[in-house]
């Protein structure tokens, strides 16, 4: 998790961007892909997004290791959409209560190419954006209140010591006689224990990280910022790229006659 | 070294101050009175309970928020609704100002390494408390480089990843937060109890070096004496709060202080220089003991095996090894010390000789001896014969075997009460409770059977935890650090204990820096030798024998 998060050794062009533009620019995709469950807008905006993996420092190999679940998940769930949604146009494939025809395979295939890619913008944004700097960007040009976005921020660092923890609490509990066999009812039981002590040492390490932040002075109206977060020409650019994408999503789309708002229905 | 501008030392004013915490019936600190002169230092000491941690985070401005007590304080996680019930008498004033009203004069170092860190680059850290001081950014980046140079530190990069920060460079690294902020008043809340030698060395130099830079006022607390001894002028011994008496017992220069109060001192379980509580006496045992545990080419590391991804055709990864090629004997009645620097895999070697983690390469197994005992309760469910590799053995089994006490008390709480904390081993085991009077009395714990255990002290804490896992019998006994931050009655109490236990058979593996707790269990030591940082990165094994490994 804390390696996952940590973006040193990678200098690809898009993480000297500005947080809050590729913020803006990613959730520009998002919503416009939203909008529609069609396959056309999806595979154009999907196919941009792979083209900008190296602009992120990203590669394919690396995606998968890191996305593959998110991955998983868009090919699950088109596959049961494809099952599960009314039959319109030839069955292909018929196995009793399951079928699959022409257009609820369209539907699945646009439902899984929909998930890939309003997910990918935001694999993309986290593998080059330095979570403490989109918290700067986010309190200083998004103008969020910045006890909200350090605490939250601060409060990331612990998900980490809570996974060590586990770990621990696990091991501690085993050498107490706890848990590790018994039926699934007793294990059950073991793992509700082993959380509630995860609980108690997660609400210690939180109060006394906020008394660490308290005793540095946090909680007050005024405060400067080590970090200027500033904009750039290339940010322009970020920008009209979000812009681009959506803009292109939705024009072919349009122009292929696919283009299907979700909100609307049309039956 | 220039001086740092703008560090003016703070003076401490009490004047009949007390604190209640909220759904305390007593207070933590009554009627004390005390002056603090700029740029005197101050070490606090005092038995527990006395408040000195209390008087800590008045000083921090930290008190009365529901936070109240943080280190180890058992009302740590109280209902913050509870606040407004907390009761403050008298006044406590830094330059004549509520500590509350003065962000940034006092800054504050706590116990927990863990906790004290905020963001995950190392500038940004230190830079943190100065941001929120609201100093001109332009400022920052110059105090945050002198800050790290102060303490040490500055030869990382400020894009240093704070997690791969050892201990005792976590304290520093807090010490810098704080100096960045230019407070007028260090107090330091035990820093360096959760830290082995070296770091404790390291926490107390740099603190030496920016008082002696920067002039501030310094208010310590710590059981041991003699890590700050030489660098305070002025030592103030508290007690705990009663109406009548004043809440300062002794108050003077280090020197008087120690030969006039020094049994009294001794007495509350302080740590007091050239002192080392008297211990039971081992007797000489009779040739060797029975080899319980055998492990032999084990590397071990808390990692758990991962699966690769679709290209590598989904094969099991090892996880690289914090060591290698280690070869243990466990033997009755016998001691074994496992030392050596932080980070070098002493914990993960004990708990993965218990049969709490996977070995990643080699062999551990008990002998028959162990693994199905030949005496013993007849009437236990789990005394069948259990295999030789420990790991597999069922919890149950494993308890009745191999007892662990983690470094951690808390971690092993399983209930919400002394005594059914241990009867929970017997009870599941079917055995053995006739034992638990005996542990109640031996490790004083007797009047507190109805207690909550997250409630207890730290020592009390300790005690039970050792009880909780001897209730199960076992044959071995593994402690993780179990000296770390106890004063020094529990730490002859425990001494004394372990003793006994390795006369009557049992075999004892500690993890320790505790050079004078390993002298009076005896035994073997096994000296672990930190890994060539040359070879971190490859993944092939470094075969290193460690010297003094029983053969």
């Amino acid at each position: 998790m804390r390696d996952a998060l940590s973006l040193r050794g990678n200098h690809a062009l898009l993480t000297r961007a500005n947080p809050l533009a590729k913020f803006t620019a990613v959730t520009l995709i998002t919503l416009v892909l939203a909008l529609s469950i069609d396959w056309v807008s999806a595979s154009v905006a999907l196919a941009f997004e792979l083209l900008l993996l190296p602009l992120a420092g990203l590669t394919v190999a690396v995606l998968w290791q890191r996305g593959w679940p998110l991955i998983l998940a868009a090919a699950l769930g088109g596959w049961s959409t494809a099952i599960l949604a009314p039959d319109s146009g030839p069955v292909l494939l018929d196995a009793g209560i399951w079928s699959i025809s022409a257009g609820s395979l369209q539907l699945g295939i646009g439902f899984m190419l929909r998930g890939l890619a309003i997910a990918l913008p935001a694999v993309l944004l986290m593998s080059c954006t330095d979570p403490t700097d989109l918290a700067d960007a986010l309190a200083q040009n998004a103008k969020l209140p910045h006890r909200f976005v350090l605490g939250t921020l601060a409060a990331m660092r612990l998900v980490g010591i809570m996974a060590e923890q586990w770990q621990t609490i696990g091991m501690a509990r085993r050498a107490r006689g706890v848990g590790s066999s018994g039926n699934p009812y007793q294990r059950f039981r073991a793992t509700l224990g082993q959380s509630f002590g995860l609980l108690v040492q997660a609400i210690r390490s939180a109060s006394r990280l906020a008394v660490t932040m308290e005793a540095r002075g946090f909680g007050g109206a005024a405060r400067t910022w080590a970090r200027p977060s500033t904009f750039s020409g290339l940010d322009a650019w970020v920008l009209l790229g979000g812009l681009g994408i959506a803009a292109a999503a939705v024009a072919a789309a349009l122009g292929a006659g696919t283009w299907n708002l979700v909100f609307l229905t049309r039956q | 070294m220039r001086s740092s501008p703008g560090v003016r030392p703070a003076a401490v004013t009490a004047r009949g101050w007390g604190w209640r915490h909220a759904g305390r019936t007593r207070p933590a600190v009554s009627g004390l009175d005390l002056d603090i002169q700029p740029g005197e230092r101050v070490l606090l000491l005092g038995p527990s309970g006395a408040g000195k941690s209390t008087l800590l985070h008045a000083l921090a401005g930290v008190l009365g928020d529901g936070a109240s007590g943080a280190s180890g304080d058992p009302g740590a996680s109280g209902d913050p609704g509870d606040a407004e019930n907390t009761d403050e008498t008298g006044s406590l004033l830094i330059d004549g100002a509520a500590p509350r009203a003065q962000r940034g004069r006092a800054g504050l170092v706590q116990q927990d390494p863990e906790t004290q860190v905020v963001l995950s680059r190392l500038g940004d850290d230190v830079a943190f408390g100065a941001e929120n001081l609201a100093v001109p950014a332009a400022e920052i980046w110059p105090r945050v480089r002198e800050a790290l140079d102060d303490v040490g530190l500055g030869q990382l990069p400020l894009d240093h990843p704070t997690a791969a920060l050892s201990g005792g460079q976590k304290q520093r690294l807090a010490l810098a937060g704080i100096l960045a902020m230019r407070p007028g008043l260090l107090l330091l809340d035990e820093p360096t109890a959760n830290l082995d030698p070296a770091g404790v060395l390291e926490v107390r130099d740099a603190v030496g070096r920016c008082l002696d830079k920067t002039g501030a006022t310094l208010v310590v607390v710590e059981h041991r004496v003699g890590v700050w001894k030489d660098l305070v002028d002025r030592i103030v011994v508290l007690q705990p709060g009663s109406a009548t008496d004043s809440a300062v017992l002794i108050d003077g220069p280090p020197d008087r202080v120690l030969a006039e109060a020094r049994d009294m001192l001794i007495g509350a379980g302080v740590w007091v220089p050239g002192y080392v509580p008297a211990t039971r006496m081992r007797t000489p045992a009779r040739g060797a003991g029975q080899t319980l545990l055998t492990a032999d080419a084990l590397a071990v590391s808390r990692e758990r095996p991962r699966r690769a991804g679709l290209r590598d055709g989904f094969r099991t990864i090892a996880p690289r090894p914090v060591q290698s090629g280690l070869s243990v004997r466990v033997r009755a009645g016998e001691a074994l010390t496992i030392t050596g620097q932080n980070g070098t895999g002493k914990s993960t070697l004990a708990l993965t000789l218990a049969g709490l983690l996977r070995p990643v390469a080699g062999t551990i197994s008990a002998t028959a001896e162990l693994s199905s005992p030949a005496t013993g309760h007849s009437s236990g469910r789990v005394r069948d014969s259990a295999g030789p590799d420990p790991y597999r053995w069922k919890a149950q089994q494993l308890i009745a075997r191999i007892g662990t006490v983690f470094q951690e008390p808390e971690h092993q709480f399983v209930t919400g009460k002394v005594l059914d904390e241990l009867m929970f081993g017997p009870r599941h085991l079917g055995y053995g409770e006739d034992r638990v009077d005996e542990l109640l009395e031996r490790l004083r714990l007797t009047e507190l059977v109805d207690a909550n255990p997250y409630t207890l002290s730290g020592g009390e804490k300790r005690r039970l935890s050792v009880a909780t896992v001897l209730a199960a019998h076992p044959q071995v006994l593994v402690l993780d650090e179990p000296t770390f931050g106890q004063d020094a009655n529990t730490w002859a109490e425990l001494a004394s204990f372990l003793s006994e236990l390795l006369d009557a058979g049992t075999a004892v593996v500690s993890v320790t820096h505790d050079a004078e707790f390993s002298a009076v269990l005896g035994g073997a030591e096994l000296r672990l030798r930190p890994r060539e940082t040359a070879a971190a990165d490859a993944p092939g094994p470094d075969l290193q024998l460690p010297e003094g490994a029983s053969p």
